[in-house]
């Protein structure tokens, strides 16, 4: 595949911080949305060195927008009881396991399984995030699913 | 489209800057010789640009010193300080670091005899060479001039011809001119 240069930091910022912005208002509501913002963009900085090539940047940041928000809910709600029934949705252990393994897939089928099944994100908020239609949004999280099945088996 | 509160974002780009994790912060800073780009990194300043339009000259500075760069005014907070007392003739001297790397050890050398050329006064392109040790290198010394990365603090508008005439300047010789009114030079 072509080599796609990473582009200074604030080509990046420009280009995605509208559609970021729109993500985290839609996730989590527009005043905690800034604090996420500002998060998000701090944490692309920080893992900005370690990129090896420019392809699939509004899906990286899509899936830090969307990591930054699930903590950002989680701090918002502590538990305050404890109790040995299981109360609620438990905290997605299926993928929690998988998602060492989802590191290995490709840049797209990644971001793809992790928006999907680690945070529930709709296809069409997917499609989104990888710039695609909502068709190859599914495409891509369900060849992700079938290439980390392989892996198990 | 949800637009990002201007707040918002000016709050990021200082923060980035705060928590140290810019390679280059850069800013336009409003001069008398017209928009300037001028930006920093941790070592000191690395570009006064006349070319207002970041985009080429944020492209090259990324390469130069590393793609994280972002407009962020606060850390060119003391330049533009430095530069409005410059223009306003009561700063005769920058107390500003700079940072020279990407450049030759042949164009350091001579950028920093250029910087000792005091104010109001001019040196030649000979002159120049002949104190960064190659007496015979005026051509090499005026390319090194016209690509000066960090004009106005390192004083190339005071670098003239033997004959006293301008010569050329990177910013254009009205530029030149200008400056070396201000200072009074004599010339």
């Amino acid at each position: 595949m072509e080599a796609v240069s990473i582009p200074p930091f604030e080509r990046f910022y420009e280009e995605h911080r509208t559609a970021v912005f729109g993500h985290l208002v839609r996730l989590l509501g527009r005043q905690r949305a800034e604090d996420a913002f500002q998060e998000t963009f701090l944490r692309a900085l920080r893992g900005y060195p370690a990129l090896r090539h420019g392809r699939h940047l509004k899906a990286w940041v899509f899936t830090i927008a969307t990591r930054v928000a699930v903590d950002e809910s989680r701090r918002e709600r502590p538990r305050t009881t404890i109790t040995d029934e299981p109360t609620g949705e438990p905290e997605r252990p299926a993928y929690a396991q998988l998602e060492h393994l989802a590191e290995e897939l490709p840049d797209k089928e990644r971001a793809a399984v992790v928006l999907r099944y680690g945070y529930d994100l709709p296809y069409d908020q997917i499609a989104d995030a990888l710039d695609s239609s909502e068709d190859a949004a599914r495409q891509a999280a369900s060849s992700g699913v079938r290439r980390l099945r392989r892996r198990l088996t | 489209m949800t637009a990002v509160p201007e707040a918002l974002d000016q709050r990021f780009r200082d923060a980035a800057a705060v928590a140290g994790l810019l390679d280059v912060s850069y800013d336009i800073a409003d001069t008398p010789v017209g928009p300037l780009l001028v930006a920093v990194t941790e070592l000191g300043l690395c570009r006064i640009s006349y070319d207002p339009e970041p985009d080429r000259q944020v492209e090259e500075l990324a390469r130069t010193f590393g793609s994280r760069i972002l407009r962020a005014p606060r850390p060119l907070d003391p330049v533009k300080r430095e530069l409005d007392e410059y223009f306003e003739g009561r700063r005769h001297e920058f107390d500003l670091p700079v940072d020279l790397r990407g450049r030759t050890d042949f164009s350091r050398l001579v950028l920093e005899q250029l910087a000792r050329v005091p104010y109001g006064e001019v040196t030649t392109y000979g002159s120049l060479a002949a104190r960064s040790g190659r007496p015979k290198a005026a051509r090499a010394v005026g390319t090194i001039m016209n690509r000066n990365p960090i004009p106005i603090v390192l004083p190339c508008h005071r670098v003239v011809g033997s004959t006293g005439s301008l010569v050329g300047y990177g910013g254009g010789l009205d530029r030149k001119r200008l400056l070396l009114d201000l200072e009074h030079a004599p010339v």
